[in-house]
């Protein structure tokens, strides 16, 4: 069967010469779900903004069997969606509605049918209740899932996170599991949360300085490179305050 | 915030939101005409222009106040210039300078209030302005937002942390620093934006929500409107 994501020796230079990616190959298959790990500044989101074009350096990236340049975005772009760490970059036209149809209308469905669209993602996300509603003036669990609603209005077969659990607190966070848990789609979820990672993750890899160091179990994973978050308790914290004061 | 409320008024379901925006942008255009050639001291026809404006206003069921208190934002500078035209000796500018600059602003917030932005920017490339203009208006609206709503969080930020004797004297040297970080951190956060509008497939052109309709109402509201403003200036 062919991987609905398939990234052969992708290498990406920012323009101040930083090598955000070195020679990255990874596959996600049907169904998967994938924990990306790795610390700040590992080139994780650089990565995912490879897989719809957003970026494009070096290397292969096929979604779907298609392959990624610059006359296929607009299909690709349909097959993955991303959900980004701040939902208020994503959250940008007048009310909910408009910003959830904003997909389904640049793929070019009539306006009834991009409507009825969004209405399905919306509840889809529980958020049916906020057609008409401003985006600012939503809780952050409540614009993390209309942004989660814009991209499925989409209709994509890969789902990817970054940090989606930035910004929610506890109950948004069990929330956004089950929800996510509903979702049939593929999916990467990008996160320092471990313990988030491995109520949905079937793998994980890691990221470290650019090159995709580890794939494997979500455990094994966390233990090779004690990647538990959160990273401190509260016996550390003390230690950590007592040595810097 | 300032085009929350914008955004916010844009939403209603006046009789004048009900009208296609080309129907409004062209009211608007035949009213700062009339308006331009208007004399300063004509004071009867400078009183019936802004009576149509408070009327529009009211029909738009907009706020009456905050609008006018808004519209305000432009006196600072036509009464900089009036100033200048009043010591010149030429008092009727500077008269017409402040009357037709504060009565302009008032129409176009009027439209913009009641027209939701995509709207209205279809509506202008409707009426033949250049698309490259419309999409740039449209990234300078979004992203002139951003940077007020950056400026918003940075003044939060520097009035936590200052202590209310030496505002003043550091006030300044602050603000000349926080500048400098807000077009920086502006610059990141439309970044981040037109990157996920990119994410959903936006190809350079706002796909409408709605389609534009001009209806033989809007004809009738465009007609009336421009008879009336003619009639109004010729008198």
């Amino acid at each position: 069967m062919t991987p609905l994501i398939e990234v052969r020796d992708l290498y990406y230079q920012y323009e101040d010469g930083t090598q955000a990616l070195d020679g990255v190959n990874f596959t996600l298959n049907v169904g998967e779900t994938v924990a990306v790990f790795g610390a700040n500044g590992s080139g994780k989101t650089t990565f995912v903004l490879h897989l719809n074009g957003i970026l494009r350096g070096q290397g292969h990236v096929r979604v779907c069997g298609i392959e990624v340049n610059k006359d296929t975005l607009v299909r690709v772009r349909s097959k993955v969606g991303v959900v980004f760490q701040d939902s208020d970059e994503q959250l940008f036209m007048p009310t909910v509605l408009e910003d959830v149809a904003f997909g389904p209308l640049n793929l070019g469905l009539p306006s009834d049918q991009a409507i009825a669209t969004a209405k399905t993602a919306l509840a889809q996300v529980g958020m049916e209740h906020a057609l008409g509603k401003a985006p600012y003036h939503l809780s952050a669990g409540e614009k993390r899932r209309v942004a989660l609603a814009g991209v499925l209005a989409m209709q994509p077969e890969i789902l990817v996170l970054d940090e989606p659990t930035t910004f929610l607190d506890p109950p948004a966070q069990r929330n956004l599991v089950h929800l996510l848990e509903s979702l049939s789609q593929a999916k990467l979820i990008v996160t320092h949360h471990t313990r988030f990672a491995a109520a949905l993750a079937t793998r994980a890899v890691f990221f470290e300085k650019g090159k995709l160091v580890a794939d494997g179990p979500v455990d094994e994973i966390v233990q090779r490179f004690n990647w538990i978050y959160p990273a401190l308790d509260a016996a550390d914290l003390r230690y950590s305050a007592q040595r810097r004061f | 915030m300032h085009h929350v409320l914008m955004d916010q008024w844009s939403q209603g379901s006046s009789p004048l939101h009900a009208r296609d925006p080309r129907a409004k942008i062209l009211a608007l255009l035949v009213f700062l005409i009339v308006l331009a050639t208007t004399a300063p001291n004509a004071f009867s026809a400078l009183v019936i222009d802004a009576a149509v404006l408070l009327a529009g206003i009211l029909i738009a069921g907009l706020p009456p106040i905050s609008l006018l208190m808004r519209a305000a934002v432009v006196l600072p500078f036509s009464l900089a210039f009036g100033l200048i035209s009043w010591l010149a000796g030429d008092r009727l500018r500077a008269l017409g300078l402040v009357e037709k600059s504060y009565l302009s602003t008032v129409a176009v917030l009027l439209v913009v209030g009641t027209t939701p932005l995509p709207l209205l920017l279809s509506g202008l490339e409707a009426l033949g302005t250049p698309r490259l203009l419309a999409l740039v208006a449209q990234f300078i609206y979004r992203y002139l937002f951003v940077v007020s709503e950056q400026a918003q969080h940075l003044r939060l930020a520097a009035a936590c942390r200052q202590g209310r004797e030496r505002q003043r004297r550091l006030g300044f040297r602050a603000a000349a620093g926080a500048l400098a970080v807000l077009f920086a951190r502006s610059y990141y956060r439309a970044e981040g934006i037109h990157r996920a509008m990119m994410a959903r497939a936006f190809s350079g052109k706002f796909a409408l929500f709605r389609r534009l309709q001009f209806r033989l109402s809007d004809g009738f509201f465009t007609l009336a409107v421009t008879a009336f403003l003619i009639l109004v200036r010729i008198q």
